[in-house]
């Protein structure tokens, strides 16, 4: 052995996430959660509707987390959570941090009204979307997250997915909420940065994850936080964070940006698209990137 | 019933302790059961090592101690024993992210033989 | 103190002397006066309860589940459209053993809209394991909703309490409002048996498989079996306190009764007065106003049917396809009863049209005038 050194953590030591769960190996939304347990704390509480979590937790009798959840119905994450936080309180306990914690499907579609309720009354809770970009749960079905261009089972190949990704951290920043930030599972260190300085914020506070899904998106298990990271550099998923609705603050500015195309061909869901329909993708990144710089450097 | 979580998980003593408890649960009757839905015992007794096809070794000799394939890992199965990483293969699934993400490339993947 | 109120307003007297924590509700005519003065009431700090504006009724109910898990106690009130928004959330309610208390407006279901009364909303939700108590009096009203979460609380089953839209839920009557120390003496903090605390962290309604779900199912069907004589135990003890018993039934000069009539709701009370004018002219009539549907008392109305000729069912209800449900039910609950008395059906007054004295009339002579049903089903005033 070399001479003594000491392993390096750069994120919290503590696991509040065990092993056993039934993630699909190379699961990204196991990977948001380990992070996001390990910003708050055991004092958390989680309400989790239908979504991947809802099986990857594991069956009754058992669980795979050190934190209470409430397995909620569907659409109703950020209710429950606001019904939770309520009750926990008047119980006395003021210090337990309530999660609303849904997949994309559960915050862009169904759930999006009880998100927006929960939003606009500043409720105190922080709501986690982990995008994974369908209905994974269900069998890979496309839900408003969905990117143009991707196959699901509801938008096969010959009639993929044509309309864009919902904007959902605009939907958010149009109820002048405390606190959003964009987050992406391969820089934990700022994700848990961005859980922590939430965990201090009161009022609504949101977290949109992305979370690469090996099974849904045909792609390599090992490729998971290799996407989550290009989808940054590639600045598909820029990081930045929202206060109060208006101040935008870019986290990652890459000097160079790189083309979609890497990260593109390194998933099946993509595979059908020809040169033009890339080149589309390439220019509404570049648009999307051009307006958010916009927010960003606007004083 | 989980637990509160100790602290410095990632280090081997408590990981593995906690993960030796955990028991499949069999209810013989309505009676030993909870009143309602909610869950009495840990996901651990799942042992999804079987699962793997794939199974990455960890070559200590090139390992720089970085922190990297611990911090990565899904499943939450490698801990830290006397500062070196360990792969819990009871649990491991073979996804490969740990090998993928390694700087030096010290963990290889081999093939599950069963 | 007695006060004159809206039944809608014994409602939220009920809520607050109860002592509720979390209260999350969405406005629906005719219940909003319910949550307006529960607003009210928070905001003057006489309720000390959190009152969550929610933005549907759907997340209302999903609201007061997350709050009663945390072990609040919680209220929340709805009608018609409101309560069949919920609907999937009423089965998780039962299925989760959160005893949530709530006020339903019976309004009639839409299309086309009508805010006047009848019961198809709440007997759309008898399956949904809820317990059901229909009120014909704002004091009943007031009462009803302390006794429910004694008895919900126990037994870790959700509870409506109906009451008839306009008939009752606009219309001034006097109310004794009982004394909030007396009630604490009554009705004392919510005690779960679970909740949701991180130190002690439970996954609360996960993936249940056939393995395990039966048996929670059994466990919910077991404790509705125990209400009917929980709800009497805890009605003779509100009895002790505050002078007024509630029970499972309001019979009226049944004991010597050719013809029962069976009604529910305002309804009931205007049946009570028919009885009173039938019987003066030499009619021996009676009449069963039943306040407690779910659980159904079986061995109430089965005692009650052993002693009379004829069962006249008034229902202000229809399961389409089939017939009135309070009358479907009682004549299954005779069923196999040895000298069991036939039982007739008849609906009236859906989407709110008036029932009057003069209908019941017609009811009990058109039954004393027949010795079994020819029909299944007698319309009461429609124009055919």
């Amino acid at each position: 052995m070399k001479k003594e050194r000491t392993f390096k953590f750069t994120i919290p030591e503590e696991e509040l996430m065990n092993p056993g769960h039934l993630a699909c190996q190379g699961c990204s939304a196991t990977q948001a959660m380990r992070y996001v347990l390990k910003g708050l704390g055991q004092k958390t509480a989680l309400c989790i509707p239908a979504c991947c979590w809802a099986v990857i937790d594991g069956p009754v009798p058992y669980s795979s987390l050190e934190v209470p959840i409430y397995h909620c119905a569907f659409e109703t994450a950020a209710s429950s959570a606001s019904g939770l936080k309520a009750g926990l309180e008047m119980v006395g306990d003021t210090e337990t941090t309530v999660v609303a914690w849904a997949g994309d499907g559960g915050t862009f579609d169904i759930g999006l009204q009880a998100l927006s309720g929960t939003a606009e009354r500043n409720d105190d809770i922080i709501y986690v979307c982990y995008d994974n970009e369908a209905y994974m749960n269900t069998g890979i079905q496309r839900s408003s997250a969905t990117p143009y261009g991707a196959w699901t089972t509801t938008t096969p190949v010959k009639h993929f997915k044509r309309r864009p990704k919902k904007d959902i951290v605009a939907i958010m920043a149009a109820h002048k909420i405390p606190y959003i930030a964009t987050a992406s599972v391969a820089f934990p260190e700022d994700l848990i940065k961005k859980v922590k300085k939430a965990k201090d914020i009161k009022g609504t506070r949101f977290l949109h994850i992305f979370a690469p899904c090996p099974t849904g998106w045909k792609s390599r298990p090992d490729d998971s936080v290799k996407l989550a990271r290009m989808v940054v550099q590639n600045c598909i998923f820029p990081l930045f964070e929202v206060e109060n609705g208006e101040r935008y603050t870019l986290n990652i500015r890459p000097k160079e940006k790189k083309p979609i195309h890497d990260y593109v061909r390194l998933q099946g869901r993509f595979r059908h698209l020809t040169e033009e329909q890339l080149q589309f993708m390439q220019q509404e990144t570049n648009h999307n990137w051009e307006l958010l710089l916009k927010k960003v450097d606007a004083k | 019933m989980t637990k509160p979580a100790q602290l410095d998980r990632g280090r081997k003593e408590t990981t593995v302790k906690n993960r030796k408890k955990a028991e499949r649960i069999s209810f013989q009757s309505e009676k030993d059961m909870p009143i309602a839905p909610m869950s009495v015992g840990s996901q651990m007794h799942n042992k999804t090592g079987v699962w793997r096809n794939m199974r990455p070794v960890i070559n200590l000799a090139e390992c720089i101690q970085c922190g990297i394939c611990w911090k990565f890992c899904p499943d939450a199965c490698i801990y830290v024993e006397n500062e070196w990483p360990v792969i819990d293969y009871e649990y491991c699934k073979g996804c490969g992210i740990c090998g993928e993400e390694c700087p030096t490339k010290c963990i290889a993947n081999v093939e599950e033989k069963r | 103190m007695k006060k004159v109120i809206m039944g809608n307003h014994a409602l939220s007297f009920g809520a607050m002397l109860s002592r509720s924590q979390v209260i999350a509700a969405y406005p629906i005519t005719p219940q909003t006066q319910v949550v307006e003065l529960l607003s009210e009431m928070c905001a003057s700090k006489a309720l000390n309860a959190k009152f969550i504006k929610v933005e549907s009724e759907h997340s209302a109910m999903a609201a007061c589940l997350g709050a009663a898990l945390a072990g609040a106690r919680t209220f929340t009130a709805t009608s018609s459209q409101g309560l069949s928004l919920m609907h999937e959330l009423l089965h998780w309610a039962s299925g989760g053993r959160m005893p949530v208390v709530m006020g339903n407006i019976n309004r009639a279901m839409a299309p086309g809209w009508s805010i006047w009364t009848d019961q198809n909303d709440s007997l759309s939700e008898r399956d949904t394991g809820w317990m059901q108590f229909y009120c014909a009096s704002n004091q009943e009203v007031l009462d009803t909703v302390i006794q429910a979460f004694k008895v919900s609380e126990k037994l870790l089953i959700p509870s409506m309490v109906v009451l008839d839209a306009f008939a009752l839920s606009h219309t001034y009557e006097v109310v004794d409002i009982p004394d909030q120390a007396k009630v604490d003496e009554y009705l004392p903090p919510f005690q779960p048996q679970f909740r949701l605390t991180p130190s002690e962290p439970h996954a609360f309604g996960g993936l249940t498989s056939p393995e395990h779900y039966f048996e929670f199912r059994y466990k919910l069907q077991k404790a509705m079996e125990k209400a009917p004589a929980l709800i009497e135990e805890t009605g003779r003890e509100y009895e002790k306190m505050f002078g007024r018993y509630l029970g499972l039934a309001d019979p009226r000069s049944c004991d010597d009764a050719e013809i029962m009539l069976v009604t529910s709701g305002t309804a009931g009370y205007t049946a009570h007065v028919a009885v009173e004018q039938l019987r003066g002219e030499g009619f021996k009539v009676g009449n069963l106003r039943m306040k407690v549907f779910r659980p159904f008392p079986f061995d109430m109305v089965r005692e009650i049917a052993g002693r009379v000729k004829k069962i006249a069912v008034v229902d202000r209800n229809i399961s389409y396809g089939h017939h009135g449900i309070f009358y479907q039910e009682v004549k299954s609950a005779l069923y196999g009863m040895k000298n069991a008395p036939p039982v007739f059906g008849y609906i009236a007054g859906l989407g709110g049209r008036d029932i009057t004295p003069k209908d019941f009339g017609d009811v009990a002579r058109h039954a004393m005038a027949n010795e079994r049903p020819e029909e299944e089903i007698f319309w009461i005033g429609v124009k055919k």
